[in-house]
């Protein structure tokens, strides 16, 4: 509570709001160390969630970590960050697509969550309220239930203050990500209407453009035109930005430091849905993969997907569906190694973190990548 | 001397490490060092610790108070922080961690040289 008095002050809240729930980040032990660790257990000695409340990726596979090439000694610590959560009363499902698994606020509810991709698809997708938490506020709202009503939870905050136009970008989840890395280099931290050239992203293109806005430092909050949720009354915005295609192309091969080999296709940042897992396996067909291929994933969807008969056809093609984790948080010690990823978020983690080389292209292109071993 | 809006009260000293850009303590770090090692970041190559590290507001990865936390436990964590706007993830870090903090401080322009006192809502100069 100390915490939440502490930012409301800052903040000038004038209120504490109840929240409809919390996502919590700070799971992988690779991120925490033991200063994180021993923090966490502090709060469990005595805490309990008073809101639904879902976890991030952690640093392994919780079930099949041994197979992910984990150590033991790591291990027992990522199940005591995991137990500790466990202690509080919050769900271990460890993923940072909650709202693919029943974590789904619904049009102006108050939440709090982390993990700043999920910010921005509750805020800009379903129409819900909450700041950018850092791990330890959402905590802090779960055990209390409550989150100080200041930023994006007032309307003012919420009014956007950039129009960006932007082209037709189809379902290359790729280049809804550079245009998110775009939209954050150049809009800002200001709340953007995007005015489309087309049509309103899918599903796996919304996900990637929430995850890259906020990488790259844009608002965890942006409207699509006559699309999904609409900004409060107000002004038009006056400032107007405009990218074309060949620019968000361009920064794709700017991000990119990869080798033309390729050492490991790591796809689902965030974690895949199941049609994205479907579509995978379609681009597989019958042939199998020469390079180690993570699809990171929620529990509950590779559940689904086991029951629906698409993860045997991705395993039986060779590539390995990661629960609970993902290329950005678990510990590769693959240093220097070649990465192709669809991912513009997971390009910026996987090298900040893992110092991996990468490529960023359309799903089509990794997957190509994963059944010959090059990049092309 | 010039006053801010207190994020975490506290008082330290140290040499100014100011960046231009936007920083995420997680994902663009060396945490067991307190280096930045984002690509084509103002401070890439940089060590924060003992620093007064200066920069406009903190982005990207939530899981950034915790590394703020954690570079701290170790010994390799800023002195203070003064920013342009504090976001919720810096600003928990900061209060977790127990590192001054301050934003909206008027500054004139500084280089890496200038060594800064943090004090509550006031940061100065110190000419020595």
């Amino acid at each position: 509570m100390e915490i939440l008095v502490a930012l409301g002050e800052i903040y000038g809240a004038a209120e504490l709001v109840d929240v409809g729930s919390v996502q919590v980040s700070g799971v992988s032990f690779h991120n925490l160390g033991d200063a994180g660790l021993q923090w966490l257990e502090e709060m469990a000695a005595d805490g309990r969630v008073r809101a639904p409340t879902t976890l991030n990726p952690a640093g392994m596979d919780l079930l099949d970590w041994r197979a992910q090439g984990i150590d033991e000694g790591f291990a027992a610590q990522q199940l005591r960050v995991v137990a500790a959560y466990e202690a509080m009363g919050i769900d271990p499902t460890c993923t940072c697509t909650p709202y693919l698994v029943g974590n789904r606020p619904g049009p102006g509810e108050h939440v709090a969550w982390a993990e700043s991709s999920a910010v921005a698809y509750a805020n800009s997708v379903l129409g819900a309220r909450t700041n950018r938490e850092g791990g330890p506020s959402a905590l802090a709202a779960a055990l209390t239930g409550r989150t100080p009503a200041y930023g994006l939870h007032l309307d003012a905050p919420r009014r956007p203050e950039v129009i960006v136009s932007a082209p037709e970008l189809g379902d290359d989840t790729s280049l809804w990500g550079a245009l998110g890395c775009w939209i954050g280099r150049n809009a800002g931290g200001h709340v953007v209407l995007l005015r489309l050239d087309g049509a309103p992203p899918a599903l796996a293109c919304v996900k990637s453009l929430c995850a890259a806005v906020v990488t790259f430092g844009g608002s965890p909050l942006f409207y699509v035109e006559g699309h999904g949720p609409r900004p409060p009354a107000g002004p038009a915005p006056a400032e107007r930005l405009a990218v074309d295609r060949a620019a968000l192309q361009a920064l794709l091969v700017e991000l990119a430091d990869g080798d033309d080999a390729v050492d490991l296709v790591c796809l689902g940042c965030p974690h895949a849905s199941l049609d994205e897992l479907r579509q995978l396996a379609a681009l597989l067909g019958d042939r199998r993969v020469v390079v180690e291929t993570w699809i990171c994933t929620a529990r509950p969807t590779a559940d689904a997907a086991r029951a629906d008969g698409v993860a045997a056809a991705l395993e039986a093609a060779g590539a390995r569906l990661v629960c609970d984790t993902c290329f950005a948080v678990a510990p590769l010690d693959r240093a220097g190694a070649t990465v192709a990823t669809d991912s513009v978020k997971g390009c910026y983690y996987g090298r900040g973190h893992n110092r991996l080389r990468v490529h960023v292209g359309p799903v089509e292109r990794c997957i190509e990548a994963a059944v010959t071993g090059r990049w092309r | 001397m010039t006053g801010g809006r207190v994020i975490y009260r506290g008082r330290a000293r140290g040499r100014a490490l100011v960046s231009s850009a936007p920083l995420s303590f997680f994902g663009g770090f060396d945490l067991d060092r307190g280096v930045v090692t984002e690509r084509g970041h103002p401070l890439e190559g940089c060590c924060v610790a003992g620093r007064v590290l200066v920069f406009p507001t903190g982005t990207g990865s939530t899981v950034g108070s915790f590394a703020l936390l954690r570079m701290v436990r170790q010994g390799v964590g800023p002195a203070a922080l003064v920013m342009r706007e504090c976001d919720t993830t810096v600003a928990v870090g900061a209060i977790i961690a127990e590192v001054p903090c301050v934003d909206r401080v008027d500054l004139p322009d500084l280089d890496d040289s200038a060594e800064l006192v943090v004090d509550g809502a006031e940061v100065h100069i110190d000419e020595r």
